[in-house]
């Protein structure tokens, strides 16, 4: 679980994040959505320890996350910042390889180098291991990078906009692999043997189509302010998405599902 | 290592014509020859390769600290922060022990460095052209600053050696702080996978556990030491470190555990090749390496700027 305990975060004097308490549940998936300037991002690199808060704490699995060591929080969340487009020419199989970093620190063993063969061929990397990250295509480049976050073998993993410019093939390749790491609260995941632990996910959202199909959980922030947070079918309806996007907005139902829509 | 292999070969030779270029010819003269080998020749060869090696790296580290391919030493201003530490030094202290000017130099040149990354915070990064713009100018201003220093204090023609790589002074007893460069390394290999991640850039290379700050520091403090000890000894060098990581980097990759080593072979070599042209061109006199190195260089860096306005690293 990470709970968040009047967490404030203030840049130039201005709060991105004014006073959020809330709880994030263990397992599954969960969303933060908000319109553009919501502080999603600042909110998710404040949990992942990365940013350090004006006032109030993230404890995840109980830990402090800003007072932990570096290393210890490295095994405790695994980041994805958002396209780190710019990169270094590595091989997939290299930068899979990073995130045991935190484990071996430079020295990796036998177990290290299982993880990363599991991960790669878990994402369907093994045709391409040996490319350099920059010669694949958008969709083959997210999946290597969710890849070492996944290496890193972490309980939670935290993924800025994973979704940002890929198509719908792509974002529906992705979300199918986290939800298989990270099934609805009470199902087991889908996990080899090695690997016992169930992963979280927490992921910041700017398509609430994708949002609404496959998170579990949802933190909706505006202004820097939750306006309300809590499982899907109770808490996404179409006066909070109004809202929340200061926009009319509807919920239909489509078969299994609901599509978001203009009002 | 085993790849290394036919560069380390290539390497041999190049050594080879280096101890048998020079205005002696060693075959027909009255002068002794194991002593212009022992007290010239391979001298002046190790200094080649050592200051080459240095630089190349210096270029590596400092692209992955900026996570800009364009930028190296000497466009961020090192080499000439350390000429004002080396300045600063000789005005007040000019008998100080070479060891203590290097050090002071490496102390300036550490500090003009961080003043550049401090700097390289604030420009924008969707052109990596930028950066090494800025840099230019930063290294101008420095430049300028100890020239101006250098003039007021009649000390103008040490800042002409320092700015021109030249091995033709290099003998056995004046080159040995180059070695220096040998220990860097050692400490780069320890180094390798922290600045590979660092080129990950700082959000995702934190995540990873990494501790910025001290990594970038260590970085950049590898770097200024590289530089001060080449600019002390032989002068600095442009275009080094920016031509060979590039090249090494399209055939090995970025993953400093892989490409270090070529990194220092290639950067040794292409040092010490310049320096032997530089003996042949108008032999028996000597043009400087830094010279050669600056002619070729500026064509391959035109040829890598051709090649690079498609694909950003910045």
């Amino acid at each position: 679980m990470i709970e968040i305990d009047h967490l404030t975060l203030t840049r130039d004097g201005l709060a991105i994040l004014d006073d959020i308490s809330l709880q994030i549940p263990r397992g599954g998936i969960t969303a933060i959505i908000g319109p553009n300037g919501a502080g999603k991002s600042t909110l998710l690199h404040c949990l992942a320890g990365l940013l350090t808060p004006a006032s109030g704490q993230v404890r995840v699995l109980g830990r402090d996350i800003h007072r932990i060591a570096a290393r210890d929080r490295a095994r405790l969340l695994a980041l994805l910042t958002q396209s780190p487009g710019a990169m270094p020419r590595l091989s997939v199989r290299d930068l899979v390889g990073f995130g045991r970093w935190p484990h071996h620190r430079g020295r990796p063993g036998p177990e290290d180098h299982a993880i990363v063969a599991q991960a790669i061929e878990r994402f369907d990397l093994g045709a391409m291991a040996a490319r350099d990250v920059e010669t694949l295509s958008g969709g083959q480049k997210q999946r290597a990078f969710v890849a070492m976050a996944y290496a890193q073998t972490t309980p939670w993993m935290l993924l800025d906009e994973p979704l940002s410019a890929l198509d719908p093939k792509y974002t529906r390749d992705i979300m199918d692999r986290l939800r298989d790491l990270a099934p609805p609260p009470g199902r087991r995941p889908v996990e080899p043997a090695t690997v016992e632990e169930t992963r979280s996910v927490l992921l910041v959202l700017h398509d609430l189509q994708s949002a609404w199909r496959y998170a579990d959980w949802f933190v909706c922030l505006k202004d820097g302010r939750v306006l309300s947070h809590g499982p899907r079918d109770t808490t996404i309806t179409a006066d909070l998405l109004s809202e929340l996007y200061d926009t009319p907005l509807r919920l239909e139902r489509a078969g299994d599902t609901s599509v978001i829509l203009p009002a | 290592m085993r790849r290394l292999i036919p560069a380390l070969i290539a390497l041999a030779v190049l050594a080879m014509a280096s101890l048998l270029t020079g205005a002696t010819n060693l075959f027909d003269s009255p002068l002794d020859r194991s002593m212009v080998l022992a007290v010239s020749r391979l001298p002046r060869t190790m200094a080649a390769l050592l200051a080459g090696a240095g630089l190349a790296l210096a270029g590596v580290v400092i692209q992955q600290t900026m996570r800009n391919r364009l930028v190296e030493p000497g466009l961020t201003g090192t080499p000439e922060a350390a000429m004002i530490g080396l300045l600063g030094v000789t005005l007040i202290a000019p008998g100080a022990a070479l060891l203590t000017k290097m050090s002071v130099a490496a102390l300036a040149a550490l500090l003009g460095t961080a003043g550049f990354f401090a700097l390289s915070t604030r420009v924008p990064r969707h052109d990596p052209m930028l950066l090494p713009i800025v840099g230019l100018i930063y290294g101008g201003i420095l430049g300028a600053a100890a020239l101006f220093i250098a003039w007021t204090t009649d000390l103008v023609q040490f800042v002409g050696i320092w700015q021109t790589g030249d091995f033709s002074g290099v003998l056995r007893g004046r080159y040995e702080l180059l070695w220096l460069i040998a220990a860097l390394a050692g400490l780069l290999w320890l180094f390798a996978d922290r600045l590979t991640i660092l080129g990950l850039g700082e959000d995702q290379a934190r995540s990873l556990g990494l501790n910025y700050r001290q990594t970038v520091l260590a970085g950049l403090a590898i770097v200024a030491m590289a530089v001060a000890v080449v600019v002390v000894t032989v002068g600095s060098m442009p275009f080094v470190g920016l031509v060979v990581p590039n090249i090494v980097s399209r055939f090995r990759g970025d993953n400093l555990r892989d490409n270090l080593g070529l990194v220092a072979v290639a950067g040794g070599g292409f040092v010490l090749a310049s320096d032997v042209i530089g003996r042949l061109v108008r032999w028996p006199y000597e043009i400087p390496a830094a010279t050669i190195f600056a002619i070729a260089g500026a064509a391959i860096f035109l040829g890598l700027l051709g090649n690079r306005k498609a694909r950003a690293h910045g």
